[in-house]
C-alpha cells in the first residue's frame, strides 16, 4: 500500500513540533473555557435538544423558510440570489463586484467563501482583497488556507506571526509582542476599511421572518467591513436557515460556548438590507448570496442531520486526531470531524476516502457537539459507501473476507486459534513481540504482548468452568 | 430467587491473547451470583467488519451471536466495545424479525464491571492488592454505555489499592481497532502522548476495561521503557492481578 496524500500530509504535520504547540495551546485553551462554560450553563443538555429540535424543524421545511426569507429580504431592499454550486456562487460574488466597479473588496471571515473558492476567484477577477479578520489576514500573508473553522491561523504561533508582520507589515509592528502586533494589524487594515468598494461577509443565521443577516465576531472587523462599503455582499449556506431572531439566540447560546467558551462574542450583528433614507451610514445595495453546494442533497440522504452543524469547532478542538495532526492534512475546507462528514460530500469520496476511516471512532466529538450530530454514525456511514463501492483497498477486503469466513464457523475459528497461537509465540522474546511479519503497524512503533499458548475457548474446552490449574 | 443464566462473551482478542481476563471474568459473575455458561458457538462480534464499512459481513456475525446467546437472561463481557457493537446490531438490521431479535438481545448485554455494580449489585470482599494504580477510561464503555463511576466504585473496595487519577482519563489512547494499524503514525503520536500522563501518575499499575486500548497503552508504554505494568479492571476486582500483567511471561 502506497502511503495517500492525506497519509502524506498527517505524517510533515506530525513531524513539525511548531504545529503541536500551536495546536495544543489553542485547542487547549478552548477546552478547558469550554468545560467552564457549560459548567455555569445547567440547562445545557436540554439547549443542545432545542438546538437540534430547531435545526431538523428547519431542514424538514427548508423549501418553506427559503422563500419567506427571500421574500422579505426583498422587502428590507436586499437582492437575493440563488447559487446551486460553488463556481455559481463565485461568479454571482465576482460579478456583482465587477458590476459595481470594484477596485478594493474587504471580507469578514466566512467559511462558505473559502468553501466556494472566493478569495481565489477574486485574486483571479483582478480584484484586491483584503481578509479582515486578524486571523484570515495571517493566513492571507502566509498565501495558507485556514487550518480551524474558528481560528483560522491557529497552526501558527505566535512566533511565526511575529516573523511573518516584521516581513510584510509597512512600517512593522513597534515590538513582537501581541499588543503591538496586534496594533500593526489595525494600522493598516483601518485604511483598507474606509477605502474599500465592496465588503463580503458569511452568516451565522439567516432569519426568515426578517430577512436579515447575522454575523458574530469578536473584532469588530465583520461591522466595519460590511458598513463604510458602497456594497455588502453576504454568501451563506442554505442550512444557515432559522424561523425567526429567537432561534437564532437560542442557537447562539450554544455557539458561542461550544466555540470559545464564552457567553456571547464581542459583536453580534444584524444586517437588514441597505442603508435607508435617513440611516447615518451603511451599504448603498447589498445582496445575499444563498449556496446550495450539496446541501439539497444531503437533505435526502443519509447525512441529513450534518445540516444542522453551526460550525462552533468544538468537535475538532476535541478530536484527538485533529489535534495530533492539525486542519491542513485534511485536505478540505473543514476539518476535523465535521470536515471528515462534509468534504467527501463537497469533493467526493474518493478524493477524500481516507478522512473518515482516520478516526478512532471514540465518540468525543458527538459528546460535545451543542447540536447533537450523530458524528459517528455519519462517519461509519461514509465507510459504508466507501466499501460498497469498493474503495477499500484489495489486502483489508481480503483480511476482512478471511477473518470473516472464519469467525462465522465456530469449530473451524477455534481449531484456527489453536494452530496460529503457538505460531505467533515463535515472534516473543520474553512476552513481548518487537517484530513480527504483517505486523509492521504495530510492531514498528509499539511492543506487542506475546499470545497465550492456548485460547480461553480451548481451556474451558477442557477444563469447563473450573478452569486450568 | 433463581440465579440469573449468564452467557459470557470472552471476545476474540481475550480469547486469544490474554485468557486470564475471561477466567477473570468467569470468577465474579459467579462470585456475583450467576449461573455462568460459555457458549461454543462464539467468536467475533463483527465490530471489524462494522467499523470498515462491510454491513453484510457485520451483519452475518452479529445474526451468530444473537442465536448463540439469545437464550441467556443476559450477555456479558469484559469489553465495553465489543458490547457496544453488540448494543448496536438493531442499526444492522432492516428484516423486522432480525431486528426484533437483536434488540432483544440489546437490552440484555452488559460490560462486566456496569452489570457487576449496576445489575447485580456486587462490591469486591476481602479482595487485597497492594500498589498504586491509575485508571483509564476506554471510550465506547465510556460513551455508548456509560461505564465511569462504576469501575471506580468497585475499586474503592480493593484493600490496599490506591487510585491516581489520570490527566485526559476520558481521552482516546488511538487504538480504535483498524484504525491502529491503518494510520500507525498518527496512532502512535496519541498513544505516546498518554504513556507520558500515565507515567506522570507515578502510579505502579494502569487498568482499564478493553484489552484492545490495554495492549495499546502497554506495547507503546514498553516500547518505550516504561515500568508501568497493564491488567483489566476485572483481574484485580477477581484477586487475579498478583501474577504476570500483560506482556510479563507467566
Amino acid at each position: 500500500m502506497g502511503a495517500s496524500a492525506f497519509t502524506q500530509r498527517a505524517h510533515d504535520a506530525l513531524a513539525d513540533p511548531n504545529l503541536k504547540t500551536a495546536i495544543d495551546r489553542t485547542t487547549g485553551t478552548a477546552e478547558t473555557k469550554r468545560a467552564a462554560a457549560v459548567g455555569a450553563f445547567p440547562e445545557f443538555q436540554a439547549a443542545r435538544a432545542r438546538g437540534a429540535a430547531i435545526k431538523d424543524h428547519v431542514i424538514a421545511n427548508l423549501d418553506h423558510y427559503l422563500v419567506e426569507f427571500e421574500r422579505n429580504a426583498q422587502a428590507a431592499g436586499a437582492h437575493v440570489h440563488w447559487a446551486r454550486d460553488k463556481a455559481e456562487a463565485a461568479e454571482i460574488v465576482t460579478r456583482i463586484c465587477k458590476d459595481a466597479d470594484a477596485k478594493l473588496v474587504t471580507r469578514a471571515k466566512s467559511m462558505l467563501g473559502e468553501e466556494i473558492g472566493l478569495p481565489h476567484a477574486l485574486d483571479d477577477a483582478g480584484i484586491e482583497r483584503v481578509e479582515t479578520d486578524l486571523a484570515e489576514h495571517i493566513i492571507q500573508l502566509a498565501h495558507e488556507r485556514p487550518s480551524h473553522i474558528i481560528w483560522p491561523a491557529m497552526h501558527r504561533t505566535r512566533e511565526d506571526v511575529a516573523t511573518l508582520f516584521f516581513k510584510d507589515h509597512h512600517p512593522p509592528p513597534d515590538a513582537d509582542d501581541p499588543a503591538s502586533m496586534v496594533a500593526s494589524a489595525r494600522r493598516i487594515l483601518r485604511e483598507k476599511f474606509m477605502s474599500a468598494d465592496v465588503g463580503i461577509s458569511g452568516a451565522n443565521f439567516l432569519i426568515a421572518d426578517t430577512g436579515a443577516t447575522c454575523t458574530v465576531t469578536n473584532e469588530g472587523n465583520a461591522e466595519l467591513s460590511t458598513t463604510p462599503p458602497r456594497v455588502h455582499i453576504v454568501t451563506a449556506g442554505i442550512e444557515k436557515l432559522v424561523p425567526s431572531t429567537d432561534h437564532a439566540m437560542a442557537l447562539l447560546r450554544l455557539l458561542v460556548r461550544s466555540a470559545t467558551g464564552g457567553e456571547v462574542t464581542q459583536y453580534t450583528t444584524f444586517h437588514s438590507g441597505p442603508k435607508r433614507p435617513g440611516d447615518a451610514d451603511g451599504p448603498e445595495e447589498m445582496h445575499i448570496v444563498l449556496v446550495d453546494n450539496g446541501r439539497s442533497r444531503m437533505v435526502g440522504d443519509e447525512f441529513r442531520q450534518m445540516l444542522r452543524c453551526i460550525r462552533c469547532g468544538a468537535c475538532m478542538n476535541h478530536c484527538v486526531v485533529y489535534r495530533q495532526i492539525g486542519g491542513h492534512a485534511y485536505g478540505g475546507t473543514y476539518p476535523g470531524p465535521m470536515g471528515a462528514v462534509l468534504t467527501p460530500v463537497l469533493d467526493g469520496l474518493a478524493q477524500s476516502r481516507d478522512l473518515p476511516h482516520a478516526c478512532t471512532m471514540n465518540g468525543r466529538c458527538e459528546e460535545v457537539c451543542p447540536v447533537q450530530i450523530p458524528l459517528k454514525t455519519l462517519l461509519k456511514a461514509w465507510r459504508v459507501r466507501s466499501w460498497d463501492s469498493q474503495q477499500e483497498v484489495g489486502p483489508l477486503r481480503m483480511g476482512l473476507g478471511l477473518w470473516g469466513f472464519a469467525a462465522r464457523r465456530p469449530r473451524l475459528y477455534h481449531f484456527g486459534t489453536r494452530l496460529a497461537l503457538p505460531v505467533m509465540r515463535l515472534f516473543g522474546k520474553g512476552g513481548w513481540i518487537r517484530r513480527m511479519p504483517f505486523a509492521g503497524g504495530w510492531t514498528d512503533t509499539r511492543d506487542l504482548p506475546k499470545p497465550a499458548a492456548r485460547s480461553f475457548m480451548s481451556q474451558h474446552a477442557n477444563h469447563g468452568n473450573e478452569g486450568p490449574k | 430467587m433463581t440465579k440469573p443464566r449468564v452467557g459470557l462473551f470472552v471476545t476474540c482478542l481475550v480469547d486469544a491473547m490474554r485468557p486470564q481476563i475471561g477466567w477473570a471474568t468467569l470468577r465474579l459473575l459467579e462470585r456475583a451470583g450467576c449461573n455462568v455458561e460459555v457458549p461454543r458457538a462464539q467468536t467475533c462480534c463483527g465490530q471489524p467488519a462494522g467499523n470498515s464499512g462491510d454491513k453484510r459481513g457485520a451483519e452475518k456475525l452479529a445474526r451468530q451471536v444473537i442465536e448463540a446467546f439469545e437464550g441467556y437472561d443476559y450477555l456479558v463481557g469484559p469489553s465495553g466495545s465489543c458490547v457496544g457493537q453488540i448494543r448496536s446490531y438493531p442499526t444492522l438490521f432492516s428484516d423486522q424479525g432480525w431486528r426484533s431479535r437483536a434488540e432483544g438481545l440489546s437490552r440484555k448485554s452488559f460490560e462486566i464491571l456496569g452489570f457487576l455494580n449496576d445489575v447485580m449489585g456486587w462490591k469486591p470482599e476481602g479482595v487485597r492488592l497492594d500498589a498504586t494504580a491509575t485508571y483509564h477510561d476506554s471510550c465506547s464503555g465510556l460513551r455508548e454505555l456509560g461505564v465511569q463511576e462504576q469501575p471506580r466504585a468497585l475499586l474503592e473496595g480493593v484493600e490496599g489499592l490506591q487510585m491516581r487519577p489520570l490527566d485526559g482519563a476520558n481521552v482516546c489512547c488511538g487504538f480504535g481497532g483498524t484504525f491502529c494499524v491503518k494510520y500507525p503514525e498518527i496512532s502512535t503520536a496519541i498513544v505516546s502522548e498518554k504513556a507520558a500522563n500515565i507515567v506522570d501518575t507515578g502510579a505502579d499499575l494502569l487498568l482499564a476495561g478493553d484489552l484492545g486500548c490495554l495492549m495499546n497503552m502497554a506495547g507503546r508504554l514498553h516500547r518505550e521503557g516504561a515500568a508501568t505494568r497493564c491488567f483489566h479492571t476485572a483481574e484485580v476486582l477477581a484477586g487475579m492481578a498478583d501474577g504476570p500483567a500483560i506482556g510479563e511471561e507467566g
